[in-house]
């Protein structure tokens, strides 16, 4: 067991896997040689070398479409597209070209690829580079679409990501790459498809994601603390496969049910799961199930105004506390 | 003084047993009947109703698909647009799985799920077609990065239209196939018309694709796409620069689609007589002087024609006694455990 930041349990993860099997490669934009923006991939270029961690040219479509490419005929790539927000510049391979080629050719292909990326905000970036965008990856048949939270998730599920043989879409929280947790030692392998009930609890189920998860969880200890009310916390980890029968199964126990999302409001992850309650757990309810979301609204730079804009732990108390009307 | 007769055979090469030779001359002339034929039929039986949605055929490109296919080894990869038949057709993927899809019944290579536009088979090494313009250039970048990954010798063949090269994934891909120097070649077809309109009227440059070689540091390489032969030995050379590891090639093949960009199309852009005069250099036209030339028999030429024709028939008749796809298909391979679960 050690403790290891979120960033460093990228590199883990990633030389984990590709100690593990000689056709995963690795591409991006100043990801070897460099190391990487956000110094998450330091050392790969070194320990796995030229032809297996390759820079690439500031071309998110050639990225997309060579990852796709490689994994088509028998590689096992993992693409890094810097920040989330320029999926919008390349978003033809995940919209249309990873998820559909299988489907359309009748089973003949193969896309089995992972593609990393830094999503959310916290860094001031504006705009542009601060976006959550998980939410246009759920809405697409055929990919599937995970965000962990903790370090040793990222090790676990960047493996299942990699081993998975459909195309993975794999956000990585840009605020929590400094963040610490205990990983144990050895190979660590999860499963896709899987939440985690981090805190149990029997007064209200919060569902939070990434850098949502710790502020959830210190909103369930402040709610405990100062309200009495015992809430359950539970990290959804993985929006498809989407883990159903826990999120029913908690609701079922705790009878009321939020969800705390870093995307903005309209068509957020939430709104599917609130449906997906409402739609076949409406009787385990004792109130409406509530979204707590970033407003939909673009987000600002100015430190002051980000810090508003994203679910905080005050917020999620005190919509709890109002909701559960204690 | 030499004949026309004499020239044009000088300039196809000396003889019967010139590099190309009789058999692959033989072969190449099948192809575009094969794909000329089994076009033509397409196209009526649009009119019948029987081929639904749209579908974009390579009348008169036929050349570009046969000296290519022909340059071919088992193993190198296609990847072809939405304008795809006259490629697969070319890998050897027979007409019945190609008019089956077309009209969308279970006998289709797709069995109905992809249609037209995304004509695949993956066994002849046609790994899919692709109907967003300049998606499949950065793919076929991908394959051709896991053949020299994996020091295999196969070769990514990528054909486009010219309105291709005004995407920016053309341009993407191009310079990073150079700097990557993969062996990929790019083939762009260029038939004039983007869509509807001249490609000129939309491009900085003349030669749409052969004038942006050189930003990629690449060789201008821009071919008669009407005459086989001269594709064939075009396409060689880049294959042996490609399995040389000499990077990759861009080939603008000159040629002119006889029919519209798509079924909705009856193309009333074209000036007067533009049609008329591209089709003086039909391809197959040309080919089949070219074989004459040569002294291949007529009748053994004639057997080709007669031979396609009844392929086509048979082909025609089997898709239209072919059931529809059942409807069980329709949830499967989205996922790679066949089904399509996104839950539990």
């Amino acid at each position: 067991m050690a403790e290891l930041t979120y960033r460093d349990a990228v590199i883990r993860g990633i030389a984990q896997e590709m100690e593990r099997d000689p056709d995963v490669v690795f591409l991006g934009e100043d990801v070897a040689k460099a190391g990487g923006v956000f110094k998450a991939t330091v050392g790969l270029f070194e320990q796995f070398g030229p032809l297996r961690v390759r820079d690439t040219p500031i071309s998110e479509q050639a990225i997309m479409g060579a990852a796709m490419g490689a994994a088509m005929t028998g590689l096992k790539p993992i693409a890094e597209i810097m920040f989330s927000d320029f999926f919008a510049v390349c978003f033809d391979y995940i919209a249309n070209e990873f998820p559909k080629s299988r489907y359309m050719s009748n089973g003949q292909l193969k896309c089995p690829l992972v593609v990393r990326t830094g999503n959310g905000a916290g860094s001031r970036f504006g705009a542009q580079h601060s976006q959550s965008v998980e939410n246009w990856c759920m809405m697409i048949p055929g990919l599937k679409v995970v965000a962990p939270s903790s370090p040793r998730d990222v090790i676990g599920l960047l493996a299942a990501a990699v081993r998975d043989p459909d195309p993975v879409i794999f956000f990585e929280h840009k605020s929590l790459y400094a963040t610490k947790g205990e990983v144990p030692d050895g190979e660590i392998v999860d499963q896709l498809g899987t939440a985690k009930i981090l805190r149990p609890g029997t007064d209200a189920t919060i569902l939070a994601l990434a850098l949502m998860v710790p502020r959830a969880l210190a909103a369930a200890e402040k709610l405990q603390a100062e309200h009495g009310i015992n809430a359950e916390v539970v990290d959804v980890r993985s929006l498809v496969p989407l883990d159903t029968q826990t999120i029913l199964g908690s609701v079922a126990r705790t009878h009321r049910l939020f969800t705390v999302e870093e995307n903005p409001r309209l068509c957020g992850w939430g709104a599917e799961i609130v449906s997906i309650v409402a739609d076949e757990a409406f009787y385990d309810l004792d109130g409406p199930p509530v979204r707590i979301t970033t407003p939909h609204i673009p987000l600002p730079a100015a430190d002051n105004l980000e810090d508003i804009v994203l679910p905080t732990v005050d917020r999620i108390v005190e919509t709890v506390r109002r909701s559960l009307g204690s | 003084m030499a004949t026309a007769k004499d020239r044009a055979q000088a300039s196809a090469g000396s003889g019967l047993n010139d590099d190309i030779g009789e058999a692959k001359r033989l072969e190449l002339y099948r192809t575009q009947v094969v794909i000329r034929e089994a076009e033509q039929r397409a196209f009526d039986l649009f009119l019948q109703n029987l081929v639904k949605g749209t579908s974009h055929l390579s009348l008169g490109q036929e050349a570009v698909a046969a000296g290519f296919a022909g340059a071919m080894k088992p193993g190198d990869l296609s990847f072809c647009t939405y304008r795809g038949h006259a490629h697969t057709l070319a890998r050897g993927v027979s007409v019945e799985k190609v008019l089956g899809e077309l009209m969308q019944r279970d006998n289709g290579l797709m069995r109905g799920k992809g249609g037209s536009m995304h004509l695949t088979s993956a066994e002849h090494g046609v790994m899919g077609s692709y109907a967003i313009i300049g998606a499949h250039l950065p793919i076929a970048c991908g394959a051709a990065w896991r053949a020299q990954y994996k020091g295999a010798k196969d070769v990514s063949v990528c054909f486009f239209g010219d309105g291709t090269t005004n995407i920016g994934a053309f341009h993407e891909a191009l310079n990073f196939a150079a700097v990557w120097k993969l062996p990929v070649i790019f083939v762009c077809e260029n038939n004039l018309y983007m869509e509807y309109t001249p490609i000129g009227d939309v491009t900085a440059v003349p030669h749409p694709a052969g004038d942006r070689a050189a930003s990629y540091g690449l060789e201008r390489v821009i071919v008669d796409g009407n005459d086989a032969d001269v594709v064939y030995r075009t396409a060689q050379a880049a294959f042996d620069k490609a399995r040389a590891g000499g990077g990759p090639s861009l080939i603008e093949c000159l040629t002119y689609r006889h029919s519209g960009h798509s079924r909705a199309d009856p193309a009333k852009y074209r000036p007067e007589g533009e049609l008329e005069r591209w089709k003086e250099r039909d391809p197959i036209k040309i080919y089949k002087e070219r074989l004459k030339q040569f002294g291949i028999a007529e009748n053994v030429i004639n057997d080709i024609d007669t031979d396609v024709k009844r392929v086509v028939d048979d082909a025609t008749e089997a898709c239209k006694a072919a059931p529809v796809p059942p409807v069980d298909i329709l949830t499967t391979d989205v996922y790679a455990d066949g089904g399509w679960a996104w839950r539990n």
